[in-house]
């Protein structure tokens, strides 16, 4: 994504000993246009026959507005969490052995393959006020199933194969020799971890990162099982396009599905500088 | 792509049907009535072969009423559209011109060849005891429902909770307002389906009462046991009368005019009402019906979609944007 930041000032790369540079490039423009460009442009283009002031209106609707705070806050606060044990479970997998890590490294990946309503109908089932771990919690005042907690536990469940794939192989690359030489020049380990290591892993964690935040803003298939979808309390925008779809208000819908590309856009941009930025200051391993 | 799926199924078999001079139409329905057009596509099927020889063959699409609207509009080739609510079909008729606006003209009682209508499904022995509508804004009670933004069934919920509010309150809109405002501080989750609430219901455990279609509540009896939940007919509620259409638009294109305009007549004929009232719909004619299935029904009064002026006016009053469902959960109420 960032490699052209790195070569500056910028030209074609030189061709390798692999041909068909020109006819890869060609692939890979028109197939990013046809499955990426051209139904996101319809999107904006739809969007934008509604001229400015009715889209205000439509976008700027409290419910809309608080349907994407509810959106964007929970992705965030899964993406965070996800991003701390991401990497913890990514370093139990890379530094050690144990019987059964195959398993578990092949466990990692199920949210992907799992349809996330079957996971949401599950979650739900464990978190319900009957579920297993529901008729525990529930009487300690922990409510889980059917508040927006339950759409951060769905989205941690979808996003955490990202921080953990992204992150395994660059902590695969950092050889032991430098916490080795780190100890010897004296570093304690808590000054090996957040000094020598965890730099070096940040930029793979922050696309960790923003892949999981990506996914859990447009995620729906698993959140409206666990979230109870009460407006102005757990309803997420995806519900409220659903919502204005069934009210066959495009207008509306298209409004709100503008406004989530353009902020997820933002952020994506934003969190990819911050990568190339850091990439950039910790070279050794990038 | 369920539904590109079932166009290019469609466009296949009707492809195979020029060689085998055989007959295909595709009904575009809602969730509930599965078992009901699993039934009834048998009978007519077997009826068009003794009567002209052909053989005809029925695709039934199920889903939310709402969303198989919207695949009818994207373009689904249906023929005909059985849904849950007049408004779904008029949707179709205003964005595609395909259905003509009096469509509901076109057939005996509205276009509605059975009704049912909505109660209370409860667990065993009633232990919170409910009997009528009074009783679901008591403090320990939970209702479930799903949100009627994206569920026909919740509309006509929400419509019968109303009546009930008018009805014990000589009539007036502002209480009965108040009422159901009340009764959704009671409700602790929106599904966004019936058959998804059900399972909030049942599976999850969550809930005293979920208002259900009655056809529906007497199929969840069927299917988990009656052991485990009773049903409970309220003192009033609202007939909801999910209608069918013919496509003229697409069985013009497609050559099928006679062989669906025959299936809609086909539910009206006692055979289709004796179908309907075995799968716990109530038929338009019930003298037709096996008398042990209309038996079976509830007795209670039941206002209709005309009295809120119609579905053209129901519609963007209660369910529209901004309108009373979205007034119930403005902040700070």
């Amino acid at each position: 994504m960032t490699e052209a930041t790195k070569t500056a000032p910028w030209r074609f790369r030189q061709p390798s000993v692999l041909p068909g540079f020109g006819l890869s490039l060609g692939i890979t423009l028109s197939w990013l246009v046809l499955i990426v460009l051209i139904p996101l442009s319809g999107l904006v283009f739809r969007a934008s026959g509604l001229g400015w002031a009715k889209f205000f209106e439509l976008a700027l609707d409290p419910r809309t507005l608080n349907a994407l705070k509810i959106s964007f806050g929970t992705a965030f606060l899964a993406a965070v969490i996800n991003l701390v044990f991401g990497v913890i479970l990514a370093w139990v997998l890379v530094r050690y052995r144990f019987p059964g890590k195959r398993v578990i490294d092949a466990m990692v990946d199920l949210p992907f393959a799992l349809p996330t309503a079957v996971a949401g109908i599950a979650l739900t089932t464990l978190y319900a006020p009957n579920g297993w771990i529901g008729q525990f919690i529930e009487p300690l005042g922990l409510k889980i199933a059917f508040t927006p907690a339950g759409i951060v536990i769905a989205l941690i469940f979808v996003g955490l194969p990202f921080v953990v794939r992204t992150v395994q192989p660059i902590m695969e690359e950092i050889d032991k020799e430098v916490e080795e030489a780190a100890a010897t020049l004296g570093a304690s380990r808590f000054q090996t971890i957040s000094r020598v290591l965890l730099p070096g892993l940040l930029p793979a964690g922050l696309t960790g990162f923003a892949l999981a935040f990506a996914r859990g803003v447009g995620e729906y298939g698993s959140v409206i099982f666990i979230a109870g979808n009460l407006p102005y309390v757990s309803e997420i925008a995806p519900l409220l396009i659903v919502i204005r779809l069934e009210e066959f208000n495009y207008a509306a819908a298209t409004a709100i599905a503008a406004v989530m590309l353009a902020i997820s856009f933002a952020m994506l941009l934003l969190i990819n500088s911050i990568q190339a930025w850091s990439r950039r200051r910790y070279v050794y391993v990038a | 792509m369920v539904g590109l799926a079932i166009v290019l199924g469609g466009l296949q078999l009707g492809a195979a049907s020029v060689a085998f001079a055989d007959t295909t139409i595709l009904n575009v329905s809602y969730d509930p009535t599965r078992e009901l057009y699993k039934d009834f596509n048998a009978a007519f099927a077997e009826k068009w072969k003794a009567d002209t020889g052909e053989t005809v063959t029925i695709q039934t699409s199920h889903g939310g009423s709402g969303k198989q609207a919207r695949s009818v509009i994207d373009g689904l080739q249906a023929d005909v559209v059985t849904l849950a609510l007049e408004a779904d079909i008029d949707a179709i008729a205003k964005e595609t011109g395909k259905i003509p606006a009096d469509w509901k003209t076109k057939f005996e009682n509205n276009s509605a060849p059975y009704t049912s209508t909505i109660v209370f499904l409860v667990r065993k022995g009633n232990p919170k005891g409910v009997k009528d509508w009074g009783d679901l804004v008591k403090p320990d009670i939970q209702v479930i429902t799903p949100n009627p933004k994206t569920s026909g069934g919740a509309r006509w919920n929400f419509l019968a909770a109303w009546a009930y509010g008018r009805a014990a309150n000589g009539g007036d809109d502002a209480k009965a307002q108040e009422y159901v405002t009340e009764l959704f501080k009671h409700v602790p989750v929106l599904d966004t389906g019936a058959r998804g609430a059900t399972t909030t219901f049942v599976q999850r455990g969550l809930g005293d009462v979920l208002l259900a279609w009655e056809n529906e509540a007497y199929l969840s009896l069927e299917e988990l046991g009656p052991d485990k939940f009773e049903i409970v007919t309220p003192s009033v509620s609202i007939k909801a009368e999910p209608p069918v259409a013919l496509v003229d638009g697409n069985v013009d294109a497609k050559g099928t005019r006679k062989v669906a305009e025959a299936y809609l007549g086909y539910l009206y004929s006692d055979a289709g009402q004796k179908i309907a009232a075995k799968h716990y719909y109530r038929p338009f004619k019930p003298a037709a019906a096996d008398p042990a299935d209309i038996k079976r029904f509830g007795d209670l009064k039941l206002v209709t979609i005309e009295d809120f002026g119609g579905w053209k006016e129901a519609q963007p009053k209660f369910f529209g944007d901004g309108g009373v469902f979205d007034q119930l959960y403005k902040p700070g109420q």
